[in-house]
């Protein structure tokens, strides 16, 4: 089966959707923007307690719920309609996978079962720059002296590197690609909050300097465990965009439903009414591209994974900025207002499809996968 | 036909070099320059001599921006001086006001001493502001004005606002408007800062009550408001639509000095190709919007532009939009920062001289491009009907007296 989503997910997305109804309204997105850390301690906790969504994909054998990459597009589609504060696609999402994929047991049981109670804030390190989102991209060293190992160098775009209590680092060593656990207060690691164009998603530059870096890879090359995790990442920002791409589309059409001009509803005029209806189709093919990724992910379909989270990266960051770009359009001056919310859509959108790589990066890749 | 006197290019350009020689730009302040300039003829060339012009083919103005720009620092953007009062205002003024609002208003409208502003838009009629709601009604020689304006660009220390207000709400909407200079500094003018997409406010809300205006500040006849708000519009849409005076100039030459400069394999060969294909064809864009713009003045004979004006409003709009959005693909990962910050704040000029800061901020800027002066749709709507002759939209609000126009909501 395609799409077999169940009447529990849709109790997932009911539960979600009601929680961020109540706690991530737009007041409070934009009152949780402009603080430094970006998020709320009390919402977080209550993520984690009450509706279990820190555990959602860590294996039930650490403390959490063992769901899987639907569940989590579920999630994160909500949670992008809603510009949600959180450090959500970090931790629970980010981190939970890499540490799933590749990681050895000690650091699991170390980490995964604080990250379920919503005790812990990891943040993958990844992405150097320039334009080094890959795994198979990173040149960062790892140096090994007397079985004691010690990192130097620089990542970007560290999602919630401000707040993190962990980094999860992915370096070379003699070996190959190999995973990292470094603590925030480690010495010689900086990190620098970054002003962000997306002020809902907060970034940082995390600096190294003969950093102190407990190894905990499963293997001593995890290079494909990381892209086969990186390939997850990618299916769980895409889902997160055809929400926020889902939310334009409802704003736009309310508002040419709405709004009177020459005597007759915007929506009238067929500019803008065949605009709304490039927006659905748009919003339609990302989910589309979305749930794809996430069912081939949940049932281990490795062959088709590559290509569908790239087709669904590439497709759900045009889609989003687009239909973000046309929601502005669509409200005329009051979308370019700050007080309404089309300006934080349309940063998220650029913000999220430059994330990870573009889509020009991502088709580059899935042309060579599909054979062009 | 020419109803202007003809002028040989060497002859003018002696003009400006005459003008430099006694008002040195780069010694004396702009409003003296620009007051000197405007002295000589040389602010509007095509206005009648006396008003700051010497009646001649608006095309030579090229010649004179040419002229000003050749061996000195300083050169005024007429754009950032007073963009309202000199792109939009004046030529309106100079075809419907009288001598003495001319003589009183169009030298410090020149040299930037007093801003304009265009008080059009509300936030019931934008699209449609023929549409507009503020009243105007008579009270011996002044008007008595109530109602509110938006997204009034400058407003916040402009001295003049163009003011379309209705006279007449028992008349169909086109024929009960009346146009007026309001000075804003009058009691009952109320001026709020809007913030947009930047964290900026650019524009502000301006809410009046009970101003009082001289019936000798309205422009042209009562009831004649529509016909002379037109020609602010289209001035304003030329004023858009122009692209850059200069071969591989504007938004587009920010993009490939950005582009140049990348950093080495932060794209991968394939990635490039495709990037380097996308800047090429926004410079062939950019270069055919110049081009037009050209065309366009070589063949305008009148002194105020037709709807033809609006393929350059629409081109500009939609090209700008994808340079900027292009620039920010070309950063990468540097595009993720923005360094400016949201502060709600005026805007600053000081922050944009760095190019990449430049790029980033206009690919916010930008987004209103296409929604200034005129939407993109209003544009298409202009070019079908009123240059190509299609048939328009059914309407539901000609004909009937505009207090009678359905509303919704
Ligand atoms: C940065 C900025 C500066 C501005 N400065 C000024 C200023 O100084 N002075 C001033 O008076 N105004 C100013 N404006 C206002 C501007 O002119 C209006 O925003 C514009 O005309 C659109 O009106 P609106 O915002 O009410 O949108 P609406 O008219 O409500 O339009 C909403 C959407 O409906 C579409 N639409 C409306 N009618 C039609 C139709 N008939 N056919 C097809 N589509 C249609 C529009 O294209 C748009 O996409 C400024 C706007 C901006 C963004």
């Amino acid at each position: 089966m395609d799409f077999a989503f169940t009447p529990e997910h849709e109790e997932l997305r009911q539960t979600v959707r009601r929680f961020l109804q109540d706690r991530s309204d737009e007041a409070t997105v934009r009152r949780l923007m402009v603080t430094d850390d970006g998020f709320d301690r009390g919402t977080w906790k209550q993520l984690a307690e009450q509706l279990g969504l820190t555990a959602l994909i860590v294996p039930e054998e650490f403390g959490g719920s063992g769901l899987g990459p639907v569940e989590l597009a579920i999630t994160l589609e909500e949670m992008g309609r809603f510009l949600f504060c959180a450090p959500y696609l970090s931790t629970a999402a980010l981190a939970v996978t890499v540490l799933r994929e590749a990681a050895n047991d000690a650091a699991k049981q170390e980490l995964l079962p604080a990250i379920a109670k919503g005790e812990r804030i990891v943040a993958l390190a990844l992405a150097e720059a320039p334009g080094l989102w890959e795994p198979s991209d990173v040149r960062m060293k790892a140096r090994e002296v007397g079985g004691r190992w010690t990192l130097t160098g620089e990542k970007t775009a560290v999602i919630d590197g401000q707040t993190a209590d962990d980094f999860l680092v992915v370096a070379r060593s003699s070996q190959g690609l190999s995973l990292f656990r470094v603590r925030a207060e480690a010495d010689g690691l900086q990190r620098e909050p970054l002003p962000t164009l997306d002020l809902t998603r907060k970034l940082a530059r995390v600096r190294f300097r003969k950093t102190p870096a407990e190894p905990i890879a499963a293997a001593p090359d995890v290079q494909p465990q990381l892209e086969r995790a990186f390939l997850l990442g990618l299916v769980a920002l895409a889902a997160e965009q055809a929400g926020g791409a889902q939310q334009c589309l409802d704003l736009s059409t309310q508002h040419a439903k709405t709004r009177w001009q020459f005597g007759r509803p915007i929506g009238s005029f067929q500019a803008i009414k065949h605009r709304c209806a490039d927006m659905l189709v748009a919003v339609e093919f990302a989910k589309s591209a979305a749930y794809h990724a996430a069912f081939r992910a949940q049932e281990g379909d490795e062959a088709e994974l590559p290509v569908a989270a790239r087709m669904a990266k590439a497709y759900c960051s045009d889609a989003f900025f687009q239909v973000a770009n046309d929601t502005i359009q669509v409200h005329g001056g009051m979308g370019f207002t700050w007080e309404h919310p089309a300006h934080l859509y349309f940063k998220r959108a650029k913000s999220s499809a430059l994330l990870f790589g573009d889509s020009v990066h991502h088709r580059d890749r899935l042309a060579t996968l599909i054979g062009v | 036909m020419s109803q202007y006197r003809p002028m040989t290019e060497e002859e003018l350009r002696e003009r400006v070099r005459r003008l430099k020689a006694e008002y040195p730009p780069d010694k004396v302040d702009m409003y003296t320059f620009r007051g000197a300039q405007y002295d000589h003829g040389l602010a509007w060339v095509h206005f009648p001599e006396g008003y700051g012009g010497l009646g001649i083919n608006p095309k030579l103005q090229a010649i004179v921006a040419d002229e000003l720009r050749r061996d000195v620092h300083t050169v005024y953007d007429d754009l950032a001086v007073n963009p309202i009062g000199i792109g939009m205002g004046a030529p309106t003024l100079m075809t419907y006001g009288s001598d003495e609002l001319k003589r009183a208003l169009l030298r410090k409208c020149f040299t930037g001493e007093e801003i304009w502003c265009q008080l059009f838009s509300e936030p019931g009629a934008g699209s449609d502001v023929a549409g507009l709601a503020t009243r105007a009604v008579r009270d011996g020689d002044d008007w008595i004005v109530n109602g509110q304006k938006v997204w009034t660009t400058l407003a916040h220390v402009a001295k003049w606002g163009l003011l379309v207000a209705r006279t007449n709400p028992d008349v169909p909407k086109h024929e009960g408007l009346s146009y007026f200079l309001l000075d804003m500094q009058s009691p009952g003018v109320e001026v709020r800062p809007l913030y947009q997409i930047t964290g900026e406010a650019e524009f502000n809300e301006v809410f009046l009550n009970d101003v009082r205006i001289p019936h000798r500040y309205m422009l042209g006849k009562e009831g004649q408001g529509w016909q002379v708000a037109i020609t602010t519009l289209m001035n304003e849409r030329t004023a858009l639509g122009g692209g850059s005076t200069q071969k591989g100039g504007g938004p587009i030459q920010v993009l490939m000095q950005i582009w140049a400069a990348r950093p080495p394999k932060r794209h991968k060969p394939a990635e490039a190709a495709v990037l380097r294909d996308r800047i090429t064809r926004l410079y062939i864009e950019s270069e055919l919007l110049r081009l037009t713009a050209l065309r366009a003045r070589e063949m305008m004979r009148a002194g105020n532009p037709g709807p033809e004006g609006s393929v350059g409003k629409l081109a500009q709009a939609e090209l700008y939009k994808k340079i900027w959005e292009c620039t920010m693909d070309v950063l990468g990962e540097e595009a993720l920062v923005y360094e400016p910050g949201y502060a709600l704040r005026r805007p600053s000029q000081e922050e944009r001289r760095d190019k990449v800061l430049l790029a980033k901020y206009q690919f916010l800027r930008s987004r209103a491009n296409s929604i200034e002066g005129g939407t993109s749709e209003i544009m298409r709507n202009i070019l079908g009907e009123r240059v190509l002759g299609l048939p328009g939209e059914p309407r539901t609000d000609k004909g009937i007296p505009w207090k009678d126009i359905p509303r919704g909501g």
